[in-house]
Order: structure tokens, then C-alpha cells, then sequence
């Protein structure tokens, strides 16, 4: 019996909705067990690659160093590389910073207008999060295929169960990826 | 806004009779007084001019010379063109800022000078050079600049700056300039001695048909580069029933590398305004314009004082030469700063006052152009050209040059050159014979025609500068084996992003992908891919775009990488490993490290203990 | 009196009246071609660039061009459509296009066009992001620049139909952008009964109508089931399926 595909997911600088949108393909999660295996994912909780992987379906842009090395974890362990919703593809509403960025210092001007200038703050302190544990942010936000090759995409902000099955089934099995008019979506 | 202010822009509006179609001589007259042109001045002129004030914001905003910020008293504008680039003008630069305190693009505190980069300023062959207000300084150095410095802070007055003037009319009481000619061979069409007049006396012997038929059967074809047969189109105009026609002369000489007209206007106004009135004799037109562009308003005065004895002489206004049914007078229009006004309906657009964006055609200028009525746009060597052949006959005219190429052409050499400056060739000349005798014997590179032509490499030089050939508008830039051939290609893409009127999407959008794309592969990060990224991007430019400036934007890239394929396959390599050479997380995190006071935990291997 | 006459696009012949362009008399017969900056109802200008055809053999712009006796128009053809998913994505690239978040997903011309051209995969093209100014000062309108792709609709809406001239292209090259007759949009005498702003004029999002966002719910608005051009579609004499390219032949 030839062995299933493998597939390993990971959420960047996303908001885990297509994760949840995967989940919603409903009774065909049962036909793709057929056709393949979760490997590192959130949905098995491996937090690693141990062997190498088919297909690696990407949710979220990066906006952190630790999404850009888990990005690279993937493309060095996949032989696919899937973008999935329009964070992954453009950035999405994080790369919204991108484009308020006035000054030399954008991070510093992104950090200020979301913890302490803002009119709606309330932080008498001025205190901006800076634990030891929390990965630097970048500059600004890149796009995933600013950091790495990426092979395919499927847009939506998140794109449905039934786009994320009939996309997968089709690229497990080598074929065309189905294109009908409802099937793309940016929103 | 105060009251002086006020009334300095009534008057120029009222000079102009609160013309709107005369918007660009308000906005200079405003320009020049005022130094910029604000939102009160455009809401005053637009309520004189029965336009809205966003019109005017409009306008202002298109063209490189007005600004609606306040510019200094003093506005330095240095050519920042390869050419100029490649003789020092970084040093130039790097003192003048250095001795202002201020960097390109910016305004002394005190309001006295502003700094600026220009393009190709029609100056390449006494390169680098810089307009200071509208007086043209040659041949700049860093030691050159404390001295004009020195001198403006003491005088106040460009013009002071001229000590000696150049040859020629550059020496004439009216024009007062620095610039030199460099005619370096002269030819028996344009550059020599004869009587300007002899051919509008003899065309005026002829009916306005005859005229027409005799420049058709000379093979005419435009000198601008695009090579449209003169005779046709003064047919198709002339053919086109209307009340009034205009002959427009297109001395908006933008190309980078061309200033072939700046010495035809310096040393030919005779002859070229003889030409234009030809032509409109020929089409039946009684009103002419000479776009001027304003890098050459050093020009002006002279212009306008030999149109003024022109028409002493009875050779323009009513009765031309005794001809009681011949009336013809010419009127300068400056340009303010934009190269796509070189295009002849974007250059229409700016004669009749409005945003120099190009038409859509059809309707031709000849069928509908300025103002709607029929117009002739011709270059200025073109109509230079005409009174030429009327004297010394078309077959004369075609005796020179190849079957599809009469005549001779006005070649401007530049660049790594013994002998930079004019050169009048007869058509058919090979590139290898230009640069022997210009001394550029060991160019590795030369780019004909300007940022819109081809730069060639040295396979290339037998071929033969004509339309069938290699077509241009008469720029010849040598490049030396020393200089980097992308990083002229890039410069040439930066030109057209700044001139791209943004009218269509590929050519406002379309350009700035280009150059990123080649910056992509000069940066090292390119893979063979991106080659064809650039080729296939190119083609949906060319095809999609709207004028002639997006149809030979994409040429500085396509043309190098046809002539010299290895520099681009030695920048560019596979990546395997499938990560994006462009993407440099230690960058991407500098910021960061500096936010946070720490390291990074997976990218500082000493810090952290991960990798 | 000057009769019709007859051209073909894509092999069909398309009748059409002396003065109409290649769009006009494609419209008339049903035949859809792709456009962004052009409306009925306002001047065509030809700028998007998106409605290019090729015209015995050479491209042209088919909101502008005069539909001429006999010519072979290319229209559905797998270069055409390429030019045009090219252009449609330098204008997704060239602005801040954030559908999930824009109040005309769902009916954004740019986005229906980006559907209709089938385009779902990367190109290489890089995002511009540019920081651009969103004037929110008028109590009944905003514009969030940030979406303008410059077709300049309000512009000849507010000029031609209006009579105002509330909007008018400033800057040039990749700094064009549309301003408006005032300090900002408040100061000027906008109103929300203008046609320049209404829901027909503004393709994309960058014109708002204040306290009227999300009015259709998803899988009710305007493209969600129909493909824009549909209702040109409509006329054709055999209702044909839309042809959406194949985004696998993108990547050949």
C-alpha cells in the first residue's frame, strides 16, 4: 500500500481561523485521514519535525523571528509549501503596520500607538511588553513568500472547508488543484 | 495671504488675460515671485481663472518646477544624469550640501537655497553640471562650488556666476551663458553657413500642396526618434477641414544624452523658426508654438528677441514676405520639468495649460490636437531640416543618407569620450565610425537613443545609426569598460519611474517592478527565474501601456540583457535550499534589539542556546 | 446616414453603429470585456488598461478605440487575459488592499476582476505598502486612499455629472493620486446625494458612505454568486458560461 502523504500545519502571525476552517470541511476530515497523516501540527501538538513531510500548509504572515525560523523549519521539511488565508499570502491584517509607518523608527512607532499614545490606553507606566520569552518583532511584517519559496496558495480570510478539502484532496493526489468561480475568495 | 502676495497673482493672471489655457505662464510668473505656489495662491488663481482650485493643484503638482512648498531664493538644481554621475557629480553634490547644510530636497532654514536633483539637463557634454535658477553652471567640481557659493552669498544673483561665456550665440548680450556648442563636425544640412531664408522664399513661391509634395518626396521623417514621414502628417492636418491649424515646434528635449537642439536653438533660430513658418504655410496654419523646455529658459530672451525681429523683418506676422493671404506668428510656451512632454500629446496637453498627460488617439493631433484643431508637432531638427530642403531641392535632401533614412542626422556624443559634443552624420553611419571619431575607441557599452533607446554592446558596433537600423533620436552615451552596466540600466528605470506621468497602470506600477526586480539581481539575490519575471513583465508593459514612454521604458533592462546576457547570468543563481535570498532577518531585527535591550534568542547563537 | 457594420471578436461577428468603440458594440452584443476604470455613463479614458484587446494584431485600450469596419478584435485569449491579470495585480500590489477588512468586499470591482480572472496564485510581484492619508473629516463620507487604484470615476462623475469638480488627479508617476477641491473632503462641497459618491462610481473601497458599510450580508452581495460582467453576459444571444482561466496555466 503506498504510504500516506504527510502534512504538517502551523499557525504564524494568524488568528488560528483557518485552522478552524480545516476543522469545518466536516465529514471529508474522514476521507482525508484516508489520503493522509498530521505530522507536526497544532492538531496533534508535535511541536517539531521528526521525519520529513509532503506538504506543509502555512496559516499567517510573520511578523516575529520566531515565525520567520518556524517558516524555515518547514520549508527545509516539506516538499510543498502551501500558503493558506490572506495573511499568509499578503500579510493580512497584521501588515497593516506596514503601512502607518511615518517615521525611521516604525517598530517603535507601531509599539507606542498600540501600548501607551493611543487615546484608548489606559498605561499610566508606559509599559511596553518586553519579556525574555517573547520573540523580537520584525521591522515589519513580510509576507511568507518574502522569506521563503512558496509552492501554492489558497486565498481567504479564511478560505472554506470545502476549498481547503477539494484543494488538498487535489494536491495529495497530483492533480489540478478545482477552480470554480466561488472558490477563490480574499475575504 | 498678504496683499502683495495677492496682487502679484492678479497681475499674472491678468498678464495671461485669466486665461486657464495659459496656466503654465501664470504658474511660472507665480513661481518665480512667490517661490512656491500654496493652497491660497491655486485657490486665487483658480477663482481669476474660472478653474477649480484642485485643477491648479493639479497642474502644479505634475510638473517638476512648481512646488507647493516654498523654494529657496536661490534653487540649485543639480543634473543628476549618468553621464554626470560618472564626472563627479556625487562630489558636486556632497559640497554643495555639505557648504549648505542641507541635503537634495531640502530648504535652508533661512529660505535662501534650495537644493535639488534634477535629470539630464541637455548638458552632457560639459557634464556635471547644475541649473541655478535658470543659469546653467558646466563642468562642476567640488572646489568650483565654495566659489559659486561665495559668489551667490555675496551677490544674491545667478547670473554673476558667469565669467566666461561659451562660443557662439552662448555669447550673445541675450543668452550671457557658460554653455558650450562642442560642434565638433559640422555637415552640409544644418550645421553650416547659408541663408536661412532661402527656403521660405522659395516655398513661398510654391502653392501650400506643392510644399507639401515636395518635403514627401525629400523622405523627411521625424528627428524625435519615433521617424513619422514630416510629409504625411503636414498632409493629414492639412487635409483636415478646420477653421484653424497649428505648427508646434517640440524643443522639450528630455531624453537623457540629447542636446542636439539645445545648439540647433542657440546657434539655428533662424532657421528652425524659418521651418516653422514653412510648415505652416504648407498646412495653413497662422498660429505657431515653441514648447520650450524649462531647463533651457537660459534660452528665452534670445528666442523671443529673434521672433521679434523676424517679425521687424516681415518674416512672421501678416504678410509674410509680400504674401498678403500668409499670416504666421509663434509664441514660446515653457515647460516646467516633465520628460513625457517630449510625447506630442502630453505635450499639448502643456501648451494648452493643463496636466502634461497624453491624449487618447485617435483622434490624432493632426486631426484634433491643440485646442481641437488640426496640429503639426515637429522636432526641432526636423522643422530645421525643412527650409533646407526647400532651397536645395528633395533630391538633393535624399542624396544624402540610406533608402529609408534621408538627410543627415544631429548626433549628441557623451560620456567616456575624448571628444564629447555635435556631430552631423549622414544617415547610415556605423556606430564603430561615430566612436573613432569621438575618441571612444575602448567603449565596452553605449547606449543610442537615451534611457528609451538600446544600450549595445561592443557586438553591436557595426551597426549603422538610420531608421532601419538603429533608430534614435540622436544620443550616443559611451561607456568604458569600467563602469557597471546595471547600474546605468537602473538608473534609466529610476528615470522613467520619476517621469511616468501615471496615467495607465503598467507604466506607473509596471516600472517600479521592473527596477525592483533588477535591484533584486544586482543585490546578489536573484535566481534564473527572475530573468524571465523581468522579460514577461516587460512584454505586459510594452503592450498594455498607453504612450510611447511606456512602450521604451522597459528598453534599459530588455537591451541589457540582450547584449549582455553574461553580466545578468553571473548576478543570478539557483537556490535549492527554497529560501529568499532578499529576506536578511539580522536586518529584520536590528530595530528590535535596540527596542528591547536584548538578543535574539534563535538568531544570536552566542546568546540564546538554541542552534 | 452612415449604416452598421460588422466586426469579429474572438471569430464572432459583433455589429456595431458608426461612433461606437470596441467596447460599446461588444456591450451591445453580450460580449463582456474585462474593464475597471470605465462606467457606463462616464467618459471612457482608457487609463486602467485593463479592457486591452488586440486589434489586428495590435493592442489597444477597447473603451477608446473606435470599433472600425472589418477589424479582428482578440478579446478571450489566453495573452489578452494575461495582460489583464497582470494589470489587475499591479493594482492589488501598487495600494492597501485588505479585503477582509474593506466594506466593499463582496462587491469590489477589483476584486470581482481578480475572481473573474481566476486569480488565486502568487507572482512575483512586490507589495508597494504605501503609507497614504485617509481623510475621514466629512460627516456623511470618508476616502481611505489606501484603496484607490486611480480610475478617476469620482473624478468624471463629479466633473460631468455633478458639475462640481469636487476630485482632480494630483502628482504624477507612482505618487498620483486623487485630491480633492479643498484643504479636505469636509471643506469642499461634497455631499452624500452626489453621484461621485455614489455606491456605483467608487469600484473599490476607497469612497465610503458613512453609517452604511456591510449593508449586504456575505453570500448576498453583489458579486458573491455572479461573476462582474455577468449582466453584459446576459444579452449575448447564447448565454455562454463565463470562461475563468485556469490558474494551473499560470504557472506553465
Amino acid at each position: 500500500m503506498k504510504r500516506k502523504k504527510r502534512i504538517a500545519t502551523v499557525s504564524l502571525a494568524g488568528c488560528f481561523g483557518c485552522h478552524m476552517s480545516l476543522l469545518d470541511m466536516d465529514e471529508h476530515i474522514l476521507e482525508l485521514m484516508e489520503l493522509a497523516e498530521f505530522d507536526r501540527s497544532p492538531l496533534t501538538d508535535f511541536k517539531t519535525f521528526s521525519r520529513r513531510c509532503d506538504i506543509g500548509v502555512i496559516e499567517g504572515g510573520c511578523c516575529n523571528e520566531e515565525n520567520v525560523h518556524t517558516l524555515q523549519e518547514f520549508r527545509k521539511h516539506c516538499d510543498v509549501l502551501v500558503a493558506v488565508g490572506q495573511c499568509a499570502i499578503m500579510g493580512g491584517l497584521p501588515v497593516m503596520r506596514n503601512a502607518i509607518m511615518h517615521s525611521e523608527d516604525p517598530l517603535r512607532e507601531c509599539l507606542e500607538e498600540a501600548y501607551s499614545s493611543s487615546a484608548k490606553v489606559y498605561n499610566p507606566n508606559n509599559q511596553i511588553p518586553n519579556d525574555a520569552a517573547l520573540p523580537l518583532l520584525l521591522d515589519k511584517v513580510y509576507t511568507c513568500a518574502e522569506v521563503v519559496k512558496i509552492d501554492y496558495q489558497i486565498p481567504g480570510c479564511p478560505p472554506t472547508g470545502e476549498v481547503l478539502w477539494a484543494t488538498l484532496a487535489a494536491l495529495i493526489k497530483g492533480e489540478p488543484a478545482p477552480q470554480e468561480y466561488h472558490m477563490i475568495k480574499y475575504d | 495671504m498678504d496683499n502683495d502676495n495677492a496682487t502679484l497673482i492678479k497681475q499674472a493672471c491678468a498678464d495671461y488675460d485669466n486665461d486657464p489655457r495659459r496656466m503654465m505662464d501664470i504658474l511660472w510668473q507665480v513661481q518665480d515671485k512667490l517661490r512656491c505656489i500654496d493652497g491660497e495662491a491655486m485657490s486665487l488663481i483658480a477663482s481669476l481663472t474660472g478653474t477649480y482650485r484642485v485643477e491648479v493643484e493639479g497642474v502644479v503638482s505634475f510638473y517638476a518646477f512648481f512646488s507647493d512648498k516654498r523654494k529657496g531664493d536661490i534653487t540649485i538644481r543639480l543634473c543628476d544624469d549618468i553621464i554626470d554621475r560618472h564626472a563627479g557629480a556625487q562630489a558636486v553634490a556632497e559640497a554643495f550640501s555639505g557648504a549648505l547644510g542641507i541635503q537634495p530636497g531640502e530648504t535652508s532654514t533661512d529660505g535662501a537655497f534650495s537644493l535639488e536633483f534634477t535629470p539630464c539637463i541637455g548638458m552632457c557634454d560639459q557634464a556635471p553640471a547644475a541649473l541655478i535658477n535658470d543659469v546653467v553652471v558646466t563642468r562642476l567640481t567640488p572646489a568650483k562650488v565654495k566659489s559659486i557659493l561665495r559668489t551667490l552669498r555675496k551677490t544674491k544673483d545667478p547670473q554673476t556666476l558667469i565669467g566666461k561665456t561659451g562660443d557662439g550665440a552662448n555669447s550673445d548680450p541675450l543668452v550671457q551663458a557658460m554653455v558650450r556648442n562642442n560642434i565638433r563636425q559640422p555637415g552640409p544640412v544644418l550645421l553650416t553657413d547659408v541663408d536661412p531664408e532661402q527656403g521660405l522664399r522659395a516655398a513661398l513661391q510654391l502653392s501650400p500642396q506643392e510644399v507639401i509634395s515636395h518635403i514627401e518626396e525629400s523622405l523627411l521623417r521625424g528627428r524625435g526618434g519615433a521617424g513619422f514621414p514630416t510629409g504625411r502628417k503636414w498632409r493629414l492636418a492639412a487635409n483636415t477641414p478646420a477653421e484653424e491649424r497649428y505648427v508646434i515646434c517640440n524643443a522639450d528635449e528630455g531624453e537623457p544624452g540629447t542636446f542636439k537642439d539645445r545648439v540647433l536653438l542657440t546657434e539655428k533660430p533662424d532657421l528652425l523658426f524659418s521651418g516653422m513658418t514653412i510648415a505652416a504655410y504648407a498646412v495653413g496654419a497662422r498660429h505657431g508654438i515653441l514648447y520650450l523646455r524649462g531647463e533651457y529658459r537660459y534660452l528665452r530672451a534670445y528666442l523671443e528677441e529673434t521672433l521679434q525681429r523676424r517679425r521687424e523683418q516681415n518674416l512672421l506676422g501678416s504678410g509674410i514676405l509680400g504674401r498678403k493671404d500668409f499670416a504666421f506668428d509663434i509664441r514660446i510656451q515653457m515647460g516646467a520639468g516633465a520628460y513625457i512632454c517630449g510625447e506630442e500629446s502630453s505635450l499639448i496637453s502643456s501648451c494648452e495649460g493643463k496636466r502634461g498627460e497624453p491624449k487618447n488617439r485617435p483622434p490624432f493631433p493632426v486631426q484634433s490636437g491643440y485646442l481641437g484643431y488640426p496640429t503639426v508637432v515637429n522636432n526641432v531638427e526636423t522643422l530645421s531640416c525643412v527650409p533646407r530642403i526647400m532651397a536645395q531641392g528633395a533630391t538633393w535632401f535624399r542624396g544624402m543618407g540610406t533608402t529609408g533614412s534621408s538627410g543627415t542626422k544631429l548626433l549628441s556624443v557623451s560620456g567616456d569620450c575624448a571628444r564629447p559634443g555635435i556631430y552631423e552624420v549622414a544617415f547610415g553611419v556605423t556606430l564603430a565610425e561615430i566612436l573613432e571619431q569621438a575618441g571612444a575607441q575602448d567603449a565596452a557599452a553605449i547606449v543610442v537613443g537615451g534611457a528609451s533607446g538600446q544600450i549595445v554592446g561592443r557586438t553591436e558596433f557595426h551597426r549603422r545609426l538610420c531608421f532601419e537600423d538603429l533608430a534614435s533620436a540622436g544620443a550616443i552615451v559611451c561607456f568604458n569598460s569600467s563602469r557597471n552596466i546595471l547600474e546605468a540600466a537602473a538608473y534609466y528605470m529610476d528615470f522613467f519611474i520619476e517621469e511616468s506621468c501615471g496615467y495607465c497602470t503598467p507604466c506607473r506600477v509596471g516600472n517600479v517592478f521592473l527596477k525592483k526586480g533588477l535591484e533584486k539581481i544586482m543585490h546578489g539575490e536573484g535566481e534564473p527565474e527572475d530573468l524571465d519575471y523581468l522579460r514577461n513583465l516587460s512584454d505586459t508593459i510594452i503592450a498594455t501601456s498607453r504612450c510611447g514612454l511606456g512602450h521604451t521604458s522597459p528598453n534599459p533592462i530588455l537591451s541589457t540583457m540582450e547584449y549582455f546576457p553574461l553580466v545578468y547570468s553571473a548576478m543570478v543563481k539557483e537556490r535549492p535550499g527554497g529560501m529568499q535570498a532578499g529576506f536578511n532577518i539580522q536586518k529584520a531585527l536590528d530595530e528590535a534589539r535596540i527596542i528591547a535591550k536584548r538578543r535574539s534568542l534563535i538568531y544570536d547563537p552566542a546568546y540564546g542556546d538554541r542552534e | 446616414m452612415s449604416t452598421e457594420f460588422e466586426f469579429t471578436v474572438d471569430g464572432e461577428t459583433v455589429v456595431a453603429k458608426p461612433g461606437q468603440t470596441i467596447m460599446d458594440a461588444c456591450d451591445d452584443a453580450g460580449v463582456y470585456i474585462p474593464r475597471l476604470c470605465d462606467v457606463e455613463g462616464l467618459v471612457p479614458q482608457g487609463s486602467c488598461r485593463v479592457c486591452t484587446v488586440k486589434v489586428n494584431g495590435r493592442t489597444a485600450a477597447a473603451c477608446t478605440q473606435p470599433a472600425e469596419p472589418g477589424v479582428v478584435v482578440e478579446n478571450d485569449t489566453p495573452q489578452v487575459q494575461g495582460y489583464r491579470r497582470d494589470l489587475v495585480r499591479m493594482l492589488f500590489h501598487e495600494g492597501n488592499h485588505l479585503c477582509p477588512i474593506c466594506e466593499a468586499s463582496g462587491r469590489c470591482e477589483l476584486q470581482a476582476m481578480a475572481y473573474r480572472l481566476g486569480i488565486s496564485q502568487d507572482s512575483l510581484y512586490p507589495y508597494l505598502q504605501p503609507v497614504r492619508p485617509v481623510d475621514a473629516s466629512h460627516p456623511d463620507i470618508a476616502l481611505d486612499t489606501n484603496r484607490c487604484i486611480l480610475c478617476g470615476r469620482c473624478i468624471r462623475a463629479s466633473r460631468d455629472v455633478d458639475g462640481k469638480n469636487i476630485f482632480e488627479y494630483v502628482g504624477r508617476g507612482i505618487h498620483k493620486r486623487i485630491g480633492v477641491n479643498a484643504e479636505n473632503l469636509a471643506a469642499s462641497d461634497a455631499s452624500i446625494d452626489d453621484y461621485a459618491m455614489s455606491l456605483e462610481v467608487c469600484p473599490v473601497g476607497c469612497i465610503i458612505r458613512k453609517r452604511e458599510g456591510f449593508f449586504a450580508p456575505i453570500g448576498q452581495r453583489q458579486f458573491d454568486n455572479k461573476p462582474i460582467g455577468w449582466e453584459i453576459e446576459a444579452r449575448h444571444k447564447n448565454r455562454i458560461a463565463v470562461h475563468q482561466i485556469d490558474p494551473s496555466e499560470e504557472q506553465s
